[in-house]
């Protein structure tokens, strides 16, 4: 399906050739394969990537904190381990023109597209200035007129929306240049929505990249019990597009392959299915201490901290040095710290002011069924439940 | 013209006149479709009209997507059945979407709904009770030719989500002379269908017309009966019903779908907390059987209300 003609790509192909082989319809990189592609790779980029890495995880230790103080309602889902996958789409994306529909553990892809750390703060605080104004909470959260569409709980969900939004820019003629990505998990790709998603860009041949962050764990249910084949790569054959696999816990891997991906993706060359091996490094949410996952698991190769292994890239090529990123960690905190305070200091939503409507339309008779005519004048709001 | 012409002219119509609309379905294209509800459009707005794979899920995740952008998706499930399959698009995420973020999603889910003969249970459903009971849809139920129209074309005007439930009982049988393409009576307003004065029965959809002729043969023995037309079971026009209740005393809420819940649950509720004082006798509900929808043309005449279930229905009504 995927047409070879590109000489990047042949240059790839050829890398991977030698080291880890290749599928019909697209490139399997190995790890050696990345970096012998990273030559080339933009220092501003990894700049950009590896503090949008900084600063998510410093606000996501500060969430973590708040949960556990009782600040925060609800849960706290946290993106530690995999911020190089999420910071690499996340950077390889233009806010503006591009789509992006981040998930659960994607504050760093959040944080690259542009996404201000006040919007985080506003949501998991329940300032009705945020963006879900107190109506969603917690990673449920974006904007989707500007390109950002908000993920539901529902996994899979965000595919085909993300392919609905390119396949609406190519009805408006403003498809050109457009690349649409999203990110899921090794779980979301058994659900039937992954699925039927995937196949409908890739039927439409959309200019969409769907990353998936196999980080070996649905909440506590291991890949074994989740996929039989060897590898979800693999599948891209069958959907017919291009399929890439990439070390998750290494940042330049990340973005030479996830920035190939969204570059053939804009190019031409149709969906992109990204692979990311990688071990979440929390547990589900700031609930769960993930006593499930095996010491072996924890101490292997994937179970590395990719912010440690970007920070010793980063100083290696040149692309930074100690002292800036100490600088950089120093302003990340202050800044995190401060969308914290701005964000406790507004005010809550007031169930008195809600309007209570979840129709955009008004009828001149208006439906006015007494539950709702109930709720508008509730005396008490439900209470908070940790 | 009959009730399908209606539907394909409401579909062209929007094609012609709103370049955010396009249509997308399963076998809706060159073919036509299944029923012909898009016979020939394709061909008329090349670039507008689209076969979807039969993925019902991502088919109502593309009109999100889409509807997000602007665009005004107009959606064919192939029945309303197979809609069961797009529901978490639906309800969880087309429905939530405008409560959430403050950006509307402009789609509109054509269903071709309720039950045929010989249809059996995965092709006959009547899904309107469920799709309104999430807040954040709108759900149309229009039971003439002339509604099958004009409701689809405002439908698609509004900036919520939209199920169009459509009758396939009613595509080729019920005909007009012509539409009157100007003023009518805009979504949220309910219908006399038949003034009366004796007993008030409150259909909509197919049941409408089943209502009338129950209507028409308790005539002969005196009775007056009002048959009020919802037109949209959400919103739902309680106004006109609880003003045709104070005009005859007594309700019956009918309905082709199943019993449990569901709209004619919905009126008989409303109508007992707010007409209580304007009721001569206790409402009444008559719906389909609590089965699924039979395949054999015998049970399935049997299985829904029928002209003579709901005369049986009224007159036990009256005798009260």
């Amino acid at each position: 399906m995927q047409s070879p003609a590109e000489s990047e790509a042949d240059a790839l192909k050829a890398v991977a050739a030698g080291a880890g082989g290749t599928l019909s319809c697209g490139v399997l990189m190995n790890e050696s394969a990345a970096h012998a592609a990273n030559l080339a790779l933009d220092r501003e980029f990894l700049r950009k990537a590896y503090l949008a890495m900084l600063r998510a995880r410093i606000l996501e230790n500060k969430l973590s904190s708040l949960y556990k103080a009782g600040k925060i309602v609800g849960g706290v889902y946290l993106g530690r381990g995999q911020e190089a996958v999420s910071a690499a789409l996340g950077s390889a994306l233009e806010p503006g023109r591009d789509v992006y529909a981040p998930l659960i553990r994607d504050q760093a892809g959040r944080t690259a597209f542009g996404e201000p750390l006040l919007d985080c703060t506003r949501t998991y605080l329940g300032s009705v200035k945020g963006p879900m104004r107190g109506r969603d909470g917690n990673i449920h959260r974006g904007h989707p007129a500007q390109g950002m569409p908000v993920m539901i709980s529902h996994l899979g969900a965000q595919v085909s929306v993300v392919a609905g939004m390119l396949f609406a820019r190519r009805l408006k003629g403003r498809i050109d240049g457009v690349v649409g990505a999203t990110t899921i998990g090794d779980g979301a790709t058994s659900t039937g929505a992954f699925h039927e998603g995937l196949n409908l860009a890739a039927i439409e041949r959309l200019p969409m990249v769907v990353v998936v962050a196999n980080n070996q764990f649905a909440y506590s249910t291991p890949n074994a019990r989740q996929f039989a084949c060897a590898d979800l790569v693999e599948r891209a054959r069958g959907y017919g597009v291009g399929g890439l696999s990439v070390d998750g816990t290494d940042l330049l891997a990340c973005a030479s392959v996830i920035g190939e991906a969204v570059r053939r993706a804009r190019t031409g060359a149709g969906p992109q299915l990204v692979v990311a091996r990688l071990l979440r490094l929390t547990g589900h949410g700031e609930h769960d201490d993930a006593s499930y996952v095996p010491d072996h698991i924890r101490g292997d190769h994937y179970g590395r901290d990719c912010l440690d292994v970007a920070t010793r890239q980063l100083i290696e090529t040149g692309a930074t040095n100690q002292e800036e990123i100490d600088a950089w960690r120093e302003q990340s905190i202050e800044e995190v710290r401060a969308a914290v305070a701005k964000a406790q200091r507004e005010p809550a939503p007031d169930p008195y002011r809600e309007s209570w409507a979840a129709l955009a339309s008004r009828f001149a008779v208006p439906d006015s069924s007494p539950t709702a005519r109930d709720s508008a004048t509730a005396a008490t709001p439900a209470p908070a439940t940790p | 013209m009959t009730y399908i012409d209606a539907i394909r002219d409401a579909q062209d119509h929007l094609l012609r006149e709103d370049p955010s609309v396009f249509l997308y379905g399963q076998d809706i294209a060159t073919f036509g479709g299944a029923f012909k509800a898009t016979k020939g459009l394709a061909e008329a707005y090349p670039g507008r009209v689209f076969d979807a794979p039969i993925s019902e899920d991502a088919m109502m995740g593309l009109a999100v997507g889409a509807g997000i952008e602007g665009m005004r998706p107009v959606i064919e499930m192939q029945f309303a059945d197979f809609s069961s399959v797009g529901f978490n698009q639906i309800v969880n995420q087309a429905a939530t979407h405008y409560y959430r973020t403050g950006v509307p999603v402009p789609l509109t889910v054509r269903l071709p709904s309720g039950g045929t003969p010989g249809s059996g249970p995965f092709h006959s459903q009547s899904m309107e009770a469920v799709y309104a009971h999430y807040p954040g849809l709108i759900v149309l139920t229009p039971a003439t030719v002339s509604d099958a129209y004009h409701m689809l074309i405002d439908g698609v005007a509004l900036d919520d989500p939209v199920i169009y439930c459509e009758h396939k009982f009613l595509y080729r049988w019920l005909k007009a002379k012509s539409i009157d393409k100007g003023e009518h009576l805009p979504i949220g307003h309910a219908r006399i269908a038949r003034a009366g004065k004796h007993a008030t029965v409150v259909a909509y959809s197919a049941m409408v017309h089943e209502a009338v002729r129950a209507a028409e043969r308790l005539l002969q023995d005196g009775w007056d009966i009002e048959v009020v037309d919802l037109r949209s079971v959400k919103p739902l026009d309680i106004d006109t019903v609880l003003a045709s209740v104070a005009r005859t005393g007594r309700l019956l809420a009918l309905g082709e779908a199943f019993p449990w819940g569901g709209v004619t649950a919905e009126v008989v509720a409303r109508v007992s907390a707010e007409g209580f004082h304007l009721l001569d006798a206790p409402p009444m509900r008559l719906n389909a059987h609590d089965t699924p929808v039979p395949y054999h043309p015998k049970l399935w005449a049997a299985h829904r209300p029928t002209p003579e279930s709901i005369c049986d229905a009224l007159r036990r009504l009256l005798a009260i």
